[in-house]
Order: C-alpha cells, then sequence, then structure tokens
C-alpha cells in the first residue's frame, strides 16, 4: 500500500498507512499525544479528515490493521462480518457514509439492519468526522433493546446502575448504600458491586446478600459482582446467585490477555450463565465495560489510536449479546483524556460507536482527581448522553465511590435526567415503584422523609437486622 | 441535617462513609451537601498540584538530597507518566554511587499535602528501626512517579529502594501516603515486583509507627530473601487490601 496526502493551501500533509490518517484525525486527546501518534498541529488533524472523508468504507476489509494472523479480536470482526447487512453503504467513501447516518433515510430500522455489516474500524472512522451534535444525533437513532429481568434500552426509558461500593464490602454498609439508592428508583440497570476483594469466597456473600434483597422486595432487576470472569465461573460452579457475568475488555488480543481473558474464557463464562435461565424475561447475562486508553495502558494497542481500538472492544462484547457495556470514560486518567473538554467527547464518542455496532451501551459519567474536570463537566456529559439516548448511567451516594475514589454521578443526578428529559427506567421496574408507593402523583420519586412510606418499609426492616 | 433519634439514617451511616441519606432540594442535593461535595474536591484538588515544600523537609532531614524528574512541571507530569518515572540527566551528578543496602526516597507523587503531613514521621520512625544496615543520603525527589525510585536506587547503586510517595487524593482522604519497596531497583522494574503499604494518614489510616514497623520488617526480609513483590507479600501474609492499584498512580 502506497501513502496518502493531502494538500490545503499550498502545504501539502502525507500520511504513510490507514491508521495513521485515523489517528491523526482523531479530536485531540492526552493519550494519543502520550502514544506519540497524535496530529501535530491542528491542520495537520484536518487533512487528516480530508483524506479519511474520501477513502472507501470497504478499506477496513481490505486492510486489517492488526494482522489477522496473530490476533483473534481481528478474526473476530472479519469472521463475523456480515457482507449483506453491509450492501447498502458498501460502496460509500467514509465521508459519505458519515452523511448518510445523519440522512433522514437512516431511520432506526436502516440503522439496525445495518449494525451487523460495520466493523467497529469503520464506526470510529465515521465518529472522527462527526462533530459532538452528529455523535448525538445518530446514537438517538438507534435502537438496541435487551432483556433479563426487565428491558433495557427502549425509547425514551433511561435505566441506572446502583453501585453501592464500599471499601471493605461491609455487608451492611452496602445495603444502606442500596436502600438509599433504590428510594431514588435508580438500580433498574444492574444493582453492581465492584468488589474490594477480588475472592469467590467474598463473591458468594456479596451475590447472597443482594440476591436475597432482591427477592425480599421482588424487585423486577438484575444483581452483579464485577469480580474476574474466571471467578464468575468458579461462583456459578458453586451455586452462587450469578445474574449477570462481567468482565472488563479491550480491543486486542493482547490487552485482553492483560486482563487475563480472551474470547474462549468469555464463551465458556457466556454459555454457563445462559444455562442457568436466571432472567424472566430475556436471557441478555453478560455486562462488560470498556474505556479508551486501556490498551495502550496495556502496551497492547498496535499503533491505534485509543478511540479506534477502544470501538474494536465493540465487537467483542457484540459477540455475546451482553445486556449492559459501559465506558467508564472518565476513570482511566487524565494522561489518556485529560480535561472535561476531552471525557465529554470521548464518551459521545464511544456511545455512538456501541449504539451503531448494536450493543447495549451505556457510560460512567465519571472523573478522577487529577483531571482537570468538574461536577459541571459530568452535568454536561450526562446531559449530551440523555438526550443521545444512551441506555444507562452509574450513580453512586452523592457522587462520592468510597471504595474507587472517583467521582460518577449521584443517585439525585438520575432524578434530575427524568425529569428534565421524560427520560423514565425500564417499564418492569417502573411499575414496582408504583408498587412500592415510591412514585407521587406526577410520578416522581417521593421526598425522603417520616411520610415515606417506601422509606419506612426499607429502612426499618434494615434497622431490625 | 435532623437530630439523630429521627433521622432513620443514623444507625446505617455507622456502616459506611458512602454519602448516604443525603435530603433533596426538588431532584438536586441540598446547598449543605454541595458544598460539602465541593470542598472535598477542592481538598483533593489542591493536594495534587501544591508544590512539594522541599525546604522544610530538608530542614527536618539533614543532609537529604535533592532530584527531579524528567516532567518538568505539573500539566506535563500529569499528562506524561513515562517523563515522571525517569531522571533527569542533568540529577545524575547528584547521586554519588556507593555500596549501599537501601535509600529512602522522598517523593511528591500526586499529593505533596501527603507527603508534608506523613513523611517525616515515617521517615524518621524508619530511620530508628535500620540499625546496621548501610543507608545512602535520603532522597527528595519532584514530579516523581513511583519508579523515578529505580532510576535513584540504580545510580546511588542501592540494593533497595524505598518509595515514600503522595497517593491519587480522595474525597474522603487528600493526604495519604504510599511506600514502595523494590530490590534491585532498575529501569523497567514491573510493580510486580514490588512491596505495597498504602493509605498511611491520620484520618483512620495506617500510623507512621505502624507502617515503619512492617516496613523495618520488609527491607529486612527482603535484603535477606534477594527479592521484593509477589514472592515476599506471599512470605509475609501480608495481604493489603486498595493498595493503591489504580491506573495512574505508578
Amino acid at each position: 500500500m502506497g501513502h496518502f496526502a493531502h494538500a490545503f493551501r499550498g502545504e501539502s500533509f502525507r500520511f504513510p498507512d490507514l491508521k495513521t490518517v485515523l489517528a491523526k484525525a482523531s479530536a485531540k486527546r492526552s493519550g494519543d499525544e502520550l502514544a506519540g501518534l497524535a496530529a501535530a498541529s491542528d491542520a495537520e488533524r484536518v487533512a487528516a479528515r480530508a483524506v479519511l472523508a474520501d477513502l472507501p468504507l470497504k478499506m477496513f476489509l481490505e486492510e486489517p490493521l492488526i494482522p489477522y494472523e496473530t490476533d483473534e479480536v481481528t478474526r473476530l470482526i472479519f469472521d463475523k462480518h456480515d457482507a449483506v447487512a453491509f450492501k447498502p453503504v458498501a460502496h460509500m467513501t467514509v465521508g459519505q457514509f458519515r452523511d448518510w447516518l445523519l440522512s433522514y433515510e437512516a431511520d432506526a430500522a436502516a440503522l439496525a439492519a445495518l449494525a451487523p455489516g460495520l466493523m467497529p474500524e469503520m464506526a470510529a472512522a465515521a465518529s472522527k468526522l462527526m462533530r459532538n451534535q452528529d455523535l448525538i444525533a445518530v446514537a438517538r437513532k438507534c435502537r438496541v433493546v435487551k432483556a433479563f429481568r426487565n428491558t433495557i434500552g427502549l425509547e425514551g426509558r433511561l435505566s441506572s446502575r446502583l453501585q453501592p461500593n464500599h471499601p471493605t464490602d461491609d455487608l451492611k454498609g452496602i445495603a444502606a448504600s442500596t436502600l438509599d439508592g433504590l428510594l431514588y428508583g435508580t438500580g433498574d440497570a444492574v444493582i453492581g458491586i465492584n468488589p474490594a476483594t477480588d475472592s469467590v469466597q467474598n463473591c458468594i456473600s456479596l451475590l447472597s446478600m443482594l440476591d436475597e434483597l432482591r427477592a425480599r422486595y421482588e424487585i423486577p432487576t438484575q444483581t452483579c459482582v464485577l469480580t474476574h470472569v474466571t471467578n464468575s465461573i468458579e461462583v456459578m460452579n458453586a451455586g452462587g446467585a450469578v445474574d449477570l457475568v462481567f468482565q472488563s475488555i479491550a480491543g486486542s488480543e493482547a490487552a485482553n490477555a492483560g486482563f487475563g481473558i480472551n474470547l474462549g474464557i468469555l464463551r465458556e463464562a457466556y454459555e454457563a450463565s445462559q444455562s442457568l435461565k436466571r432472567g424472566t424475561i430475556g436471557q441478555d447475562t453478560m455486562y462488560f465495560e470498556t474505556g479508551q486508553g486501556a490498551a495502550l495502558s496495556a502496551g497492547a494497542h498496535f499503533g491505534l489510536d485509543q478511540q479506534t481500538i477502544e470501538a474494536r472492544a465493540y465487537a467483542v462484547a457484540r459477540e455475546f449479546s451482553p445486556l449492559l457495556v459501559n465506558t467508564v470514560v472518565g476513570f482511566i486518567g487524565p494522561e489518556y483524556l485529560y480535561d472535561g473538554k476531552q471525557i465529554i467527547r470521548a464518551g459521545l464518542e464511544d456511545h455512538f460507536c456501541g449504539k451503531l455496532l448494536g450493543i447495549s451501551m451505556g457510560c460512567d459519567v465519571c472523573y478522577t482527581n487529577h483531571a482537570e474536570a468538574d461536577q459541571d463537566d459530568m452535568d454536561t456529559l450526562m446531559t449530551l448522553l440523555t438526550v443521545a439516548g444512551v441506555s444507562f448511567v452509574i450513580a453512586v451516594p452523592g457522587a462520592d465511590d468510597v471504595m474507587l475514589n472517583y467521582q460518577s454521578l449521584s443517585y439525585h443526578d438520575i432524578l434530575y435526567l427524568r425529569s428534565s428529559f421524560g427520560a423514565r427506567p425500564a417499564p418492569e421496574f417502573e411499575d414496582w415503584l408504583e408498587k412500592m408507593e415510591m412514585l407521587d402523583r406526577h410520578g416522581r420519586m417521593r421526598l425522603p422523609g417520616p411520610q415515606n412510606k417506601a422509606q419506612r418499609r426499607l429502612l426499618e426492616a434494615r434497622n431490625a437486622a | 441535617m435532623p437530630p439523630e433519634e429521627n433521622d432513620p439514617w443514623a444507625k446505617l451511616r455507622q456502616a459506611t462513609r458512602a454519602r448516604i441519606g443525603l435530603g433533596r432540594a426538588g431532584d438536586a442535593m441540598k446547598i449543605g451537601d454541595v458544598l460539602d461535595f465541593q470542598f472535598a474536591h477542592a481538598m483533593a484538588r489542591d493536594a495534587v498540584h501544591a508544590k512539594l515544600d522541599v525546604a522544610t523537609l530538608k530542614a527536618a532531614l539533614p543532609g537529604a538530597l535533592q532530584v527531579h524528574s524528567a516532567a518538568k512541571d505539573r500539566e506535563i507530569y500529569l499528562r506524561r507518566p513515562d517523563l515522571g518515572r525517569a531522571l533527569a540527566p542533568e540529577c545524575l551528578e547528584t547521586l554519588p554511587k556507593g555500596d549501599y543496602d537501601a535509600v529512602i526516597v522522598i517523593g511528591d507523587g500526586l499529593s505533596a499535602t501527603a507527603v508534608m503531613q506523613n513523611a517525616v514521621p515515617v521517615a524518621q520512625a524508619l530511620l530508628a528501626r535500620l540499625g546496621g544496615m548501610k543507608l545512602a543520603p535520603l532522597v527528595i525527589a519532584t514530579q516523581a512517579r513511583v519508579a523515578l525510585g529505580d532510576d535513584i536506587g540504580a545510580a546511588l547503586g542501592a540494593r533497595l529502594v524505598v518509595m515514600l510517595i503522595g497517593e491519587r487524593p480522595g474525597l474522603t482522604v487528600s493526604d495519604s501516603l504510599g511506600v514502595y519497596l523494590t530490590f534491585d531497583p532498575k529501569r523497567g522494574t514491573p510493580d510486580s515486583a514490588r512491596n505495597c503499604i498504602s493509605n498511611v494518614h491520620g484520618q483512620g489510616g495506617l500510623s507512621a509507627e505502624a507502617a515503619a514497623d512492617m516496613l523495618a520488617w520488609l527491607m529486612r526480609e527482603a535484603l535477606r530473601r534477594g527479592l521484593t513483590g509477589v514472592g515476599l507479600k506471599e512470605a509475609s501474609g501480608l495481604t493489603h487490601e486498595g493498595a493503591a492499584p489504580l491506573v495512574g498512580q505508578a
């Protein structure tokens, strides 16, 4: 293959190969600069976009960015590519594809039919030619609906993961944070704990507590302990109450090896969870987390920019029809996404690419204390994502995760998103809130206090325990 | 906040420091809780961006040497962890090679506040426990990541490097010190070859004395066995949960 060039006002820009074009076309971010892949100037960035806009989409089918022979993620992407689904856009350049995505013709049905024909690199390439509003407008048209004990991803709905983490996995502390979250109507995506101690025995205790709580109040939701997939396999073998199997994943075989996984292990866990039949209205049993920078931090990015290799992780996810996938966008640190602007852009890109590829995409709207970001940036990102139709977001008490030491959304933020945008929880969960008398006559969560019957019922039982 | 007997959350709050049972102003947090959060975040941000007061440290630890990493300011330090792990070339000559069992390095890391509050007491308590050991002069390092200790230890020819370093601040605790121990320090040492004692601070964390006890024992064992990392951790029976494994720390 030769090289690519673009001339602009007498200055000429040359790019040696496709992955360099992709990297330099990316919106500016610290991780690509750290990797030495970013455009050297703003002009070079736009020149790379101009080159990219004229490249045929088909080129991605002809030139694997990471070799087929040495990378099982590449093999998965190529082997599962659906040429028939791809046909409507097969003749387009990346630029024409971006325009088509925004056209009226590309409606929910057309986009859903296209998804199996799209490779992650095609989605990533289009996203690099899109402004934030384009990422929102197209993602908003995509419908990805999954189900377990409730339905995630319906139009006009916004689900939330209730994340009741505790620095020492204290069961009472976790129960307290869980009850608090339920009183804000959060937790329909999942009640999911990041364990402080990643052992099988500890997972079983946490899962039993969550399962008992869910069963006692007949909550139509699913629970999860976000332990390593190999632990979940052991827990399932021991008869533990596993609704969803969790795993962090990335976009190359080597990066996944850094997480101690491969497609075979994921397949084994998927099949084990399918056999449990714990879902009531569906059997989507997998939950994945991803995040830009994961591959680079494992030294397994193969010269790909962090957004392109992140999108490849969604091909891994897609293989297992996950109930939930979320990017942990601001968690990985300022060396990958430096400030609020970069975090917001990355969150919108990840959501867009995930939805376009047909996965049930959510986001941990979050930041760390060494990033140049604050709650105003999170307000912006959660608002934009809700407009974009994000499947779910994560919420913790008071936005402060006391175990992982970072800031996610607060339970309050979910109420804000619901009332500002009319975004309702999953229908089965909404019915439960109604049954528990947690909603007032306007459909809002009742205020806390002695007059709140659900609060009395939930807390008195717990205090007596 | 209502009086305790009327607050149904009072008992549950004893089980977690999570911000549970907050009130609501409509859908939003109440102003008191908003300001509490902003104050905690401000403390954490200030800890990340505070400059290490080297003069005060030197006064408390006479004879200490001073070096800096290849990251020339805080912004570069945050963007380029690789530079924070490398000694600035011009600092090499300030570290004379010798025959040393160990060197103690104090690095600012992600919280100069943690270092100013906790490093001197830990260093003094540790020095008092290391009788008979051949120690290099103590080194104070700015814009430092954990692995900067590898370059420093290698330059001095020390068999063991102890890095006392500010941990990434959380909202609850912004002055937590971490301690990393590395045998045979050299550039490229994997983190799995280190031992870590984390959460040394005065808000329910590990005390300076307790950290020094643990560390002095680990140092002697590391020298005797000729290793640090997973092998030493298993031998010691230590299991430190939450030992600052978050990306960006090391």
